[in-house]
């Protein structure tokens, strides 16, 4: 929580004539001594003494869940879980890494591919191990309807996708905030449509930047496509379960029920992209809807060029 | 001041009258309710009045009031039928602020406790709510609903009475050892219910606060809306922890169904409410409160503690109240009104 700035006016009492205590009197610049109007005081003091004290929130809390639902020590369990899959599995390779900011909040802004998306814990895992800073992932709102994994999610560092809580966790806090602005549309395209990036929202994500005063860092993921890559998808199972997609991936069709839970050891490589700044003014209600429109393409296009560079590069899909 | 308190005879109606009773500065305290006060009071005058407040525009003409505390709003929907919520709430309210705003009236403040239960509990909700947000879903539920009425009452209120100071607050979930909301109900029983798969965030606010808040709106002049939840979010599972409760899981669908046989059986009455927040979960942005110059007393981990000591102790010792105060007409007027008795200066 932000300091609470002292505001109290002096002339807030209805009836300051009796209402004068002179232990709460403040000196102002002038050496004048102004009478703060007799602060209300709970008549539960009368107890005290004989109660012991309630105990700072550290000695009462039982776990490290903290404000946003996150557990630290959850996040530290599976980041050692998932380290030898990064290392040995997608083997993933980062390149750029010093343009991710080493303090203060930044919005981190990438594509978004697989079935069930490899890319989000790959890049939080990635900066949380190599910089030493929480990584906050921005997702659908269904997240928080799903039981058990919405719980689990939430633990690990996730937060849904509220403008709100955006800006909070950017401007109040200075975290580092992961977007994927493609959302569902991106995870849940075909593999014949790889790489090919899908519209990047309304801009949203560009507005909370500009007002939260952030730079935006766009990432480029190459091998989330091919780690879980969609064949076909069901639109009538999708609208019966109300999930936004149900496909059929290339591990289903491989290792059966067991492909959803298991990833094809695609080579990993995450370019990061220099910031990109906005020279507005912070703090605003809303900003010039074409300005927001131009700057979202502009990154998507960014993101867009050095994936085609990294795919140009790349001599094999397993091995780089 | 001249304060009258609707809703004497409940729980925080009570309290605030013995609050305010303290205090030099308030000459007159009147306490208007359908029931007898179930606290015993020094100087509160008690006056019997039906919850819509017919007889309130004399009341103010008679004794002058300046503040007008309105704590009577019913926002837990197990306690009374959505036909009294709606008379409760939305007429109680509008007759309240029509004797209020009357021409001539001596009414300079009204102060409001609403609930938090305006905002509902979303899956789209931000994680801790602001006071100027939307909510993001219609309302539910008939308490919803009216709550939502009382606040447009109060808004149209406020603009046409710039003269008189509107305080409106929204509580968390309150947590004491006295009261009796679902939460509270909840977390005494020996197993506390959750919803399978899900472990919200919640957030509390100590009864002390609650009253504090009340009287600091009393004391000083904060016009406008505000939120009042103590500092910090814990989720669910931690909750039951710190009480020393165990879990019991209802399922993730059907969960009104699942929750019915206990309702049936009297172990808990689980309102739609409850079952969202045990959901999703609120988290409410308490900030603008403490910049008006409110400090809290409790964290929303120093209440659900404060509240595990009461259970515990209650559970060595029993009920501490034995004996409840039964109102005598005859002999609360001897007191305040005889000659006989010696008043101090």
């Amino acid at each position: 929580m932000a300091p609470v700035a002292e505001t109290r006016k002096p002339t807030a009492a209805t009836d300051t004539t009796d209402a004068i205590d002179l232990t709460a009197t403040e000196i102002l610049g002038s050496g004048t001594l102004v009478p703060l109007p007799k602060r209300y005081e709970p008549a539960t003091d009368r107890d005290e003494g004989t109660v012991t004290p309630i105990p700072s929130d550290e000695e009462i809390r039982k776990s490290d869940v903290d404000h946003w639902g996150r557990s630290e020590k959850l996040r530290s369990l599976v980041r050692t879980v998932y380290d030898p899959l990064d290392r040995y599995w997608f083997r993933t390779d980062w390149e750029g890494f010093e343009h991710l900011p080493v303090d203060g909040g930044a919005l981190l802004v990438s594509n978004h591919a697989g079935a069930i998306p490899s890319d989000a814990p790959t890049i939080m895992h990635g900066i949380e191990t190599k910089l030493g800073r929480p990584v906050y992932g921005l997702a659908e709102y269904l997240f928080r309807t799903l039981p058990v994994v919405g719980t689990l999610w939430s633990r690990v560092g996730g937060v849904t996708a509220n403008p709100d809580n955006a800006y909070r966790l950017l401007h109040d806090e200075g975290q580092l905030v992961l977007v994927f602005p493609e959302g569902t549309k991106g995870t849940g395209k075909l593999y014949s449509e790889r790489y090919q990036l899908r519209r990047f929202g309304r801009g949203g994500f560009v507005e909370i930047a500009m007002r939260a005063g952030v730079p935006i860092v766009p990432l480029a993921v190459m091998g989330a496509e091919e780690s879980m890559p969609i064949l076909w998808k069901s639109h009538q199972l999708a609208k019966l379960t109300g999930l936004p997609y149900v496909p059929v991936t290339a591990n289903m069709l491989m290792f059966g029920p067991l492909g959803l839970a298991t990833y094809l050891p695609a080579k990993f490589r995450v370019r990061v992209l220099p910031p990109v700044y906005f020279d507005v003014e912070p703090g605003q209600e809303r900003y010039s809807r074409s300005r927001v429109m131009a700057e979202s393409e502009r990154i998507r296009r960014l993101i867009q060029d050095a994936l085609y560079d990294l795919l140009r590069r790349r001599k094999s899909v397993w091995f780089g | 001041m001249r304060v009258l308190v609707t809703g004497l005879s409940t729980f925080w109606g009570g309290k605030l009258a013995r609050e305010l009773e303290e205090r030099d500065d308030v000459e007159v305290v009147v306490g208007l309710d359908n029931r007898e006060p179930r606290v015993p009071l020094e100087r509160t005058e008690f006056v019997r009045a039906d919850t819509t407040y017919s007889i309130l525009e004399r009341i103010v003409r008679a004794t002058q009031i300046d503040t007008v505390l309105h704590t009577h709003l019913i926002v837990d929907s197990t306690t009374a039928s959505g036909r009294s919520v709606h008379e409760i709430n939305v007429i109680g309210t509008m007759n309240l602020l029509a004797a209020a705003g009357a021409p001539g009236s001596s009414v300079r403040k009204v102060v409001v406790k609403n609930s938090g239960y305006v905002y509902g509990a979303h899956q789209r909700d931000a994680y801790f709510i602001r006071e100027e947000m939307e909510r993001s879903g219609p309302p539910r539920t008939n308490v919803e609903r009216s709550l939502i009425e009382v606040e447009a009452f109060l808004r149209d209120f406020a603009e046409e009475n710039p003269h008189i100071s509107v305080t409106l607050f929204r509580f968390a979930n309150v947590l004491g050892d006295n009261l009796d909301t679902p939460f509270v109900q909840a977390l005494r029983l020996p197993i506390v219910p959750e919803i399978f798969g899900f472990d919200p965030r919640l957030q509390f606010v100590h009864e002390d606060d609650v009253v504090g808040a009340l009287m600091y709106a009393t004391v000083h002049d904060v016009p406008g809306v505000y939120n009042v939840a103590g500092d910090g979010v814990v989720p669910w599972s931690e909750v039951c922890k710190i009480v020393s409760k165990r879990r019991v899981a209802l399922p993730p669908v059907l969960t009104n169904w699942a929750a019915e046989p206990l309702r049936v059986a009297r172990i808990l009455n689980m309102p739609p409410e409850l079952l969202d927040l045990l959901r999703f979960g609120r988290g409410l942005d308490n900030t603008r409160f403490q910049r008006a110059g409110f400090r809290y007393r409790h964290t929303t981990a120093g209440a659900i503690e404060a509240f595990a000591r009461g259970l515990r102790l209650k559970s060595a010792v029993g009920e501490k109240n034995p004996t409840p105060y039964k109102y005598e007409r005859e002999i609360e007027d001897f007191f305040r009104h005889s000659s006989a008795v010696v008043r101090s200066p």
